[in-house]
């Protein structure tokens, strides 16, 4: 009993990361139409920021995260500038394509920057561990669970209170009529991707702690995983985001305990294909009808 | 009537110079005249040619976006392979390969229902994460077996073969890749296919079977990888499942991209130039994925933004051809008059 409830709490703080991916997933897909391949690298760039910020300049732990999710804000931004943005009017084809690019050119990037060898994520904070009964929790699961429980409380006031929330949904819901309206589109666009990518550098704040190692490919696993989880809870849907991840890890890491840590990925490939083909809006997701 | 007529000549043309290449290719071989390195490129050349023309089946013909074609690669790799490893003994090598290839197609085309059964009801972005999702599970199930020799690779080292013996099963494979790719362009089928990547609902409205013909292109691509698979199989003594991942994958894409969606001879000149160029250029071998990634945006955004289409039709070889040869007449004008 122990062990599963451990395992269980694990799968959770596991979810919370893969939550906060998915929503920035789910974010710019309700907006923006597109599949944010790159999304999964910013995470990478973001530990990579934080282990420069702590390791090489010595900046405090606080500070370090700052700028790590401002770099990934910025990241977002640009990318979205440079890459997506021209392509607005383009087939969706050609635009996943570019993103692919994306993703690969950051990648590679961080490849020649930061050379292959795992670069180990700095102790941002010291906290020891809880022991409840026969449960013993480490404390970065606790301050993972936490902050994600609150980052989600945020997001939704926002989303739903705030004058550029109500633009974002008016933006995911009809770009020409949001414009007339006097909304500007692409500044709305803009700024969801900074939120998405600020969130992914929240993520790899937790990653980073959770497995010390970075690697340049160390975003493209979490980052499918992540979009998995968006498409489970159904995409475009930002509660859905938050239980797609949290199911997900779940998932994970009961099939890591219990089958098979070889078959783990496997099985969460598996959950997404099956989503897709029984349920293709997702457990949140709103059915849309195509127009001709 | 008569662009159909050009058309129908420059493919023609394609598989005629691809012949013409390989006889080149052929000669220089058996005559001995060829350094290691460059003999030694032939076969993976070849079966990336392959791979990209039944990629670009998907992409350009189809129009949708497959990232698990190494996963068919690969299940055709291993089911031919082990098949091979175990008639060794049994059946000549002019018997065993086409046998073997024949059989690691089906296998990876029984793969490509299988996936492509499910994804039919998806499209765009569901399924292409799809496509992605089924490539890794079968690397995960390949690498987790233990008759596929497991994450040690299969040790292929009964069946490896040298270039000099593979080049003809790698002609016969290419031309014929080439040939159904050619025909299937200009065929009723292939006509119903780009009606669905031009407008799926329209076609649908006309009676055009969607389901079937996404099947028949999914099935056709995976056997035709599945074959490619067995022939790179026995040009090397050990084959792992994890070398057939995802990022295989997108090599495979950038080449169909970099040629042209829809274009047989850009996907074979541009495999040709993308498998060659690391083995010329190895001091640069980590800027190789970099300038990959920086490509497949470039094009992107290339064919498909307004202003940057402008700019690079206006730097385009031919475009600078016409103004000069506008200017000059100009000038002739000026002078005459």
């Amino acid at each position: 009993m122990t062990h599963f409830i451990q395992t269980l709490i694990s799968g959770l703080s596991l979810g919370s990361i893969y939550a906060l991916i998915a929503l920035g997933y789910t974010m710019v897909y309700g907006i923006a139409k597109m599949l944010n391949f790159a999304h999964g690298d910013i995470i990478m760039i973001g530990a990579y920021a934080g282990i420069i910020a702590v390791a090489q300049m010595g900046l405090p732990p606080l500070i370090a995260v700052l700028l790590s999710i401002l770099i990934c804000a910025l990241l977002g931004v640009l990318i979205e500038f440079l890459a997506y943005k021209p392509l607005r009017q383009a087939p969706p084809l050609s635009v996943l394509i570019t993103a692919i690019g994306v993703s690969y050119f950051l990648q590679n990037l961080a490849l020649i920057l930061f050379g292959s060898q795992q670069k180990a994520y700095p102790t941002i904070v010291q906290l020891g561990q809880v022991t409840l009964g026969s449960v013993t929790i480490d404390g970065i699961t606790i301050l993972t669970l936490l902050v994600t429980a609150l980052i989600m409380v945020v997001l939704s006031f926002f989303i739903n209170r705030t004058r550029m929330g109500k633009a974002m949904r008016a933006v995911s819901e009809d770009k020409a009529a949001a414009a007339l309206m006097g909304i500007s589109v692409n500044r709305t666009i803009s700024i969801t991707f900074a939120i998405g990518s600020a969130l992914a550098a929240v993520a790899s704040i937790f990653y980073g702690m959770s497995y010390i190692y970075i690697k340049p490919t160390t975003g493209a696993m979490p980052g499918i995983k992540a979009f998995t989880a968006a498409v489970f809870g159904g995409i475009g849907s930002v509660p859905g985001a938050m239980l797609g991840g949290i199911l997900l890890g779940l998932i994970e890491q009961l099939s890591k305990t219990y089958i098979s840590t070889l078959w783990a990925d496997a099985i969460v490939f598996g959950v997404l294909v099956l989503v897709l083909v029984v349920k293709p809006t997702g457990l949140l997701g709103k059915t849309m009808n195509e127009k001709v | 009537m008569k662009q159909k007529k050009i058309k129908f000549s420059g493919d023609l043309l394609t598989f005629i110079l691809v012949a013409a290449v390989y006889a080149v290719v052929a000669y220089l071989l058996y005559g001995g005249s060829l350094t290691r390195q460059f003999s030694n490129m032939i076969i993976p050349i070849s079966v990336y040619i392959v791979l990209a023309v039944s990629l670009n089946l998907v992409v350009g013909l189809l129009g949708e976006l497959s990232l698990g074609h190494a996963g068919f690669m690969s299940v055709g790799l291993f089911s031919g392979c082990l098949l091979s490893i175990a008639l060794v003994d049994v059946l000549p090598m002019a018997v065993r390969l086409p046998l073997s290839m024949v059989v690691g197609g089906l296998v990876a085309a029984l793969f490509g229902l299988a996936v492509g059964l499910p994804a039919l009801r998806l499209k765009g972005d569901y399924l292409a994460i799809v496509t992605l999702a089924c490539g890794e599970i079968i690397k995960n199930i390949i690498t987790n077996l233990d008759f596929t020799g497991g994450a040690l690779g299969l040790n292929t080292n009964p069946i490896y073969s040298n270039a000099k013996k593979l080049l003809p099963y790698a002609v016969i494979l290419v031309l014929l890749t080439v040939l159904v790719m050619m025909n299937l362009k200009r065929s009723k089928q292939g006509r119903a296919i780009m009606a669905i990547r031009d407008n799926r609902i329209a076609a649908e409205s006309v009676g055009i079977d969607v389901t079937r013909y996404k099947l028949t292109v999914f099935m056709l691509a995976a056997f035709f990888a599945g074959a490619a698979g067995v022939l790179y199989g026995h040009f090397f003594a050990n084959v792992k499942a994890a070398t057939f991942d995802y990022n295989m994958s997108i090599e495979i894409l950038v080449i169909v991209v970099l040629g042209g969606m829809g274009s047989i001879p850009g996907s074979i000149i541009a495999a040709i130039v993308l498998t060659a160029l690391p083995e010329a250029m190895r001091e640069f071998a980590d800027y190789r994925m970099l300038l990959y990634a920086i490509v497949l945006i470039i094009v992107m955004l290339a064919t498909n933004n307004p202003t940057m289409k402008e700019f690079f039709h206006r730097i385009s070889p031919a475009e600078l051809l016409r103004r000069a040869k506008k200017k000059k007449a100009k000038s002739l004008q000026k002078e005459g008059a």
